[in-house]
C-alpha cells in the first residue's frame, strides 16, 4: 500500500481541504454578522452601521437608536441568527445521518409534530405565546421519539426512518386542517401565520432558551461530527471502525431534534432552511466543510429571507414564505441531479 | 431482479390462489354490504330519519317536509358522491401501484392533492371563485400538473420510480406547493377562508350540482381504469416481460397516468384531499384476491366506497351533532396502516 500511495501527497491535500474550508467557514461567519447588523440598520428609521454596533455593545450614546436597536431590532435578529444555526446544522446532521439529501427534519415529521402542538395551543387552548413556543418544543421531541420508536426494528434504516416520517407527518397534518377549519377566522389566520414561520414574532424568554442553548449544543454537535463522519461510511464499517453505532446515533438525533424544537417553538417551522443548508455548505467549502458552516449558511438564509420579507416586498410577509421561494427551484434541481446520480433511493 | 424472490413469500402469506366462483362469491357480497353501507348512510346522522319517512322521500315527496328534503337533498348526494368518488381513489390507488410497481403510490403522497389545493388558491385569487362548483376546473388542472410533475421528477435516472424517489419526490413537491399556498393565503384572508374548509376532505355540504358536474369524469375514468387490468398484468412482470408479450408499455402508461388524473382530479374536486384510502385499500384487495389486477381492480371498486362511507358514518356518529369531516377520520385511521406496511412487508418493488 505505502508503496502505491503518495503520502505526503495525500497529507498536503488533506491539508490544502481543511485550510480551505477554515477560509470559507470563516467568511460565512463574516457574512452572517454583517447581516445581522443590516438588520438592526434598515428599517422604518435607518441607523447607521457605527450605531448599531456601539448600542449593541453598550456604549452608544444616543438613546433613541438604544432603544431601537437593543428594544426593537436585536431580538429580530439574534432570532434570526439562532433559527439559522438551529436550523442548518439540525437538517445538516440528518441528511448525513440518514444518507439521504433530502431527509430534513422538515420532511421527516419533526416540524409537523411542533406544528400540530402549537396549533391546538393557539386554537383551542388560546394560549401565549410562551406557551405556544412550549408546547412547539414539547411536539416536535413528542413527535421525533415516536417516529424513532416505529421506524425501530433492530435498529434504523435511514429510508424506514424517512417514510415512517413522511406518514406521521401525514397524521399530524390531517388533524391540523380540521383544527384549522373548526377555528374562527382570526384565529385560523393566527394559526396559519405561525405555520409559515416568521423570525420577528420571537418572544424574549423563548430566543433566552434558544440562545443559551445553543451555547451548548453547538460545542456538542461539533464534538459529535467525528462519529458522524464515521457513520456516514456505513453501520458495518463504522462497527468495524471501534465506533459505537446506536449510541452516537441517537445522540445525534437528539441533539438536532432539540435544536429543531427550539428554533420551530421561537419562529415557527421556517420550510426549507434545513433542507438546503447542507447542501450548500458543503459546495462553498469543500467535503471538510461540516455542522459550522451549515449553521452558518442556515444563519445567513434566514436572516436574508427576512430582510427581503420585511424590506423588499411591498407588504411584509412572514419569513417562512421567502424561504420557500428561494427554496423550491433549488430543491427541484437537487431532486433531479440527485435521481441522475443514483443517490436517491 | 427481486422478482425471483416474490413468489416464495407470496406463497407463503397466500397458501393458495382462489377460486375464480370463490372471488366472482366474494364481489356479490361486496355488493351487498355496499347496499347496506349506502343504507345506513342516508339513515344516520344528526337528525334521525325513520324506514317510511325514507320510502315516502322517494316514492311520494313532499318539499315541505322538512325530514324528507334532508333525504333528498342531503344524504342522497352525499352517499352519491362518496360512492363514484370512493371508486374512483381506490381504482387510481391500485393503477397508481400498479404502474409504478410502487406499494405506496397513493393520491396524497403523489402530490395531487397539494397541487388541486394550489390551483384552488389561484382561483379564488384571480377569478374569485366562490362555489365547489367553480373549484372542480381548477382543481382538475392542478391534479393533473402535479400528477406530472411529481412522476417526471421521480423517474429521472437510472432505476426509473422507486418507492422512496417516488414519496420524497411527492413530498417535495408537495413542500413547493404548500410555500405557494402560503403566500396567497398569508395575503389574501377570502382565499384563506375558502381554503381551510377545503382542505381537509369532506363529503358534507356536497349537493347535486356538484355530483353532476364530476360524475361524466367519474364515470369516464372509472370505466378506463376497469379496461386497464390485462395491462397492469402484464406490467407487473417487469418492463421487458411485458413487452415481449407485445404490450406497447409507453402507450398504456401514458394511458393509465392519464385515468389516474382524471379520477383523482374529479375525487378531489368533489371531496377536497382524502388521503390514504386510495393507499390502503387496494392492499386490502390484494390480500383478498391475489395479484390479479382485474380482480383487485373489481374488488377496490367495491371496497373503496365501503371504507369511505363508513368513515363518514363514524365522523358523523363520534362527536354526534357536530361531525368529523371523513378526510381526517381517513387520515387518523390510515396513518398506522401504512406504518405498518413500511414496517413489516418488503417494499422494494410490487
Amino acid at each position: 500500500m505505502a508503496t502505491t500511495l503518495n503520502i505526503p501527497l495525500v497529507r498536503s491535500g488533506r491539508q490544502h481541504r481543511r485550510r480551505r474550508a477554515a477560509a470559507v467557514t470563516a467568511a460565512l461567519a463574516v457574512v452572517a454578522l454583517c447581516l445581522v447588523v443590516v438588520t438592526m440598520m434598515v428599517g422604518s428609521y435607518y441607523v447607521s452601521p457605527v450605531d448599531v454596533i456601539s448600542s449593541v455593545l453598550g456604549i452608544g450614546s444616543d438613546p433613541t437608536n438604544d432603544f431601537i436597536v437593543r428594544d426593537l431590532r436585536l431580538p429580530t435578529a439574534s432570532a434570526g441568527l439562532g433559527v439559522g444555526i438551529a436550523l442548518g446544522m439540525s437538517g445538516f446532521v440528518f441528511q448525513k445521518l440518514l444518507g439521504n439529501p433530502l431527509a430534513s427534519p422538515d420532511f421527516v415529521g419533526v416540524s409537523s409534530g411542533a406544528s400540530l402542538f402549537a396549533v391546538t395551543s393557539i386554537v383551542i387552548l388560546d394560549a401565549s405565546s410562551t406557551r405556544i413556543s412550549g408546547s412547539a418544543l414539547i411536539g416536535a421531541v413528542l413527535t421525533s421519539f415516536l417516529i424513532y420508536l416505529l421506524a425501530w426494528r433492530g435498529g434504523i434504516s435511514g429510508y424506514r426512518f424517512v417514510l415512517i416520517g413522511i406518514a406521521v407527518s401525514q397524521f399530524m397534518v390531517s388533524i391540523i386542517g380540521y383544527i384549522v377549519s373548526r377555528a374562527q377566522i382570526y384565529e385560523a389566520r393566527e394559526a396559519m401565520a405561525w405555520l409559515v414561520g416568521t423570525v420577528g414574532q420571537a418572544g424574549a424568554g423563548e430566543l433566552r432558551t434558544l440562545l443559551v442553548a445553543l451555547l451548548v449544543l453547538v460545542p456538542l454537535a461539533l464534538a459529535l461530527e467525528r462519529p458522524l463522519r464515521t457513520l456516514e461510511l456505513g453501520d458495518d464499517t463504522a462497527r468495524a471502525l471501534g465506533s459505537r453505532v446506536e449510541a452516537s446515533r441517537l445522540a445525534l438525533l437528539a441533539v438536532s431534534i432539540v435544536l429543531v424544537g427550539l428554533s420551530v417553538a421561537v419562529a415557527g417551522p421556517i420550510m426549507f432552511v434545513a433542507l438546503i443548508a447542507g447542501p450548500i455548505a458543503q459546495r462553498l467549502a469543500g467535503s471538510a466543510g461540516g455542522v459550522l458552516a451549515a449553521g452558518l449558511v442556515g444563519a445567513i438564509i434566514v436572516l436574508g429571507a427576512d430582510l427581503v420579507a420585511q424590506q423588499v416586498l411591498p407588504t411584509s410577509l412572514p419569513t417562512g414564505v421567502v424561504t420557500g421561494i428561494i427554496g423550491a427551484p433549488y430543491l427541484l434541481w437537487l431532486l433531479a441531479t440527485v435521481n441522475r446520480e443514483g443517490r436517491g433511493g | 431482479m427481486t422478482m425471483t424472490a416474490r413468489p416464495a413469500r407470496a406463497v407463503e402469506s397466500r397458501p393458495r390462489h382462489r377460486s375464480r366462483a370463490a372471488l366472482a362469491t366474494g364481489f356479490v357480497l361486496l355488493a351487498g354490504v355496499l347496499a347496506v353501507v349506502c343504507f345506513f348512510s342516508i339513515t344516520m346522522g344528526a337528525r334521525g330519519v325513520g324506514l317510511s319517512t325514507i320510502w315516502k322521500a322517494f316514492t311520494d315527496y313532499e318539499p315541505s317536509n322538512a325530514a324528507e328534503t334532508v333525504i333528498r337533498e342531503l344524504r342522497v348526494p352525499r352517499t352519491l358522491i362518496g360512492i363514484f368518488a370512493g371508486a374512483a381513489l381506490g381504482l387510481s390507488g391500485a393503477i397508481l401501484q400498479g404502474v409504478t410497481r410502487n406499494p405506496l403510490a397513493d393520491p396524497g403522497i403523489m402530490g395531487i392533492n397539494s397541487g388541486a389545493a394550489t390551483a384552488i388558491v389561484f382561483g379564488i385569487m384571480v377569478i374569485g371563485a366562490q362555489s365547489i362548483g367553480t373549484y372542480v376546473w381548477f382543481a382538475f388542472a392542478g391534479a393533473g400538473l402535479a400528477t406530472v410533475a411529481v412522476y417526471a421528477l421521480a423517474s429521472f435516472g437510472r432505476e426509473g420510480a422507486t418507492p422512496v424517489k417516488l414519496a420524497l419526490a411527492g413530498a417535495a413537491v408537495t413542500a413547493i406547493l404548500t410555500s405557494i399556498t402560503n403566500a396567497i393565503v398569508m395575503t389574501n384572508v377570502a382565499a384563506l377562508n375558502e381554503l381551510r374548509f377545503w382542505q381537509v376532505g369532506s363529503l358534507a355540504g356536497r349537493y347535486f350540482p356538484v355530483f353532476w358536474q364530476t360524475l361524466p369524469f367519474l364515470v369516464i375514468g372509472i370505466v378506463l381504469a376497469l379496461g386497464t387490468g390485462r395491462a397492469l398484468n402484464g406490467l407487473a412482470l417487469g418492463q421487458d416481460l411485458a413487452l415481449a408479450l407485445g404490450q406497447r408499455v409507453k402507450l398504456t402508461r401514458v394511458v393509465m397516468f392519464v385515468t389516474v388524473a382524471i379520477l383523482c382530479g374529479a375525487a378531489t374536486a368533489a371531496c377536497g384531499p382524502i388521503v390514504f384510502v386510495g393507499l390502503v385499500v387496494p392492499h386490502l384487495a390484494r390480500m383478498i384476491c391475489g395479484p390479479d389486477y382485474r380482480w383487485i381492480l373489481s374488488y377496490s371498486l367495491l371496497l373503496t366506497p365501503i371504507v369511505l362511507l363508513t368513515a363518514d358514518i363514524i365522523g358523523r356518529v363520534v362527536i354526534s351533532p357536530g361531525e368529523l369531516q371523513v378526510g381526517v377520520v381517513l387520515g387518523v385511521i390510515g396513518a398506522p396502516f401504512f406504518i405498518l406496511l413500511v414496517r413489516y412487508r418488503n417494499l422494494a418493488e410490487l
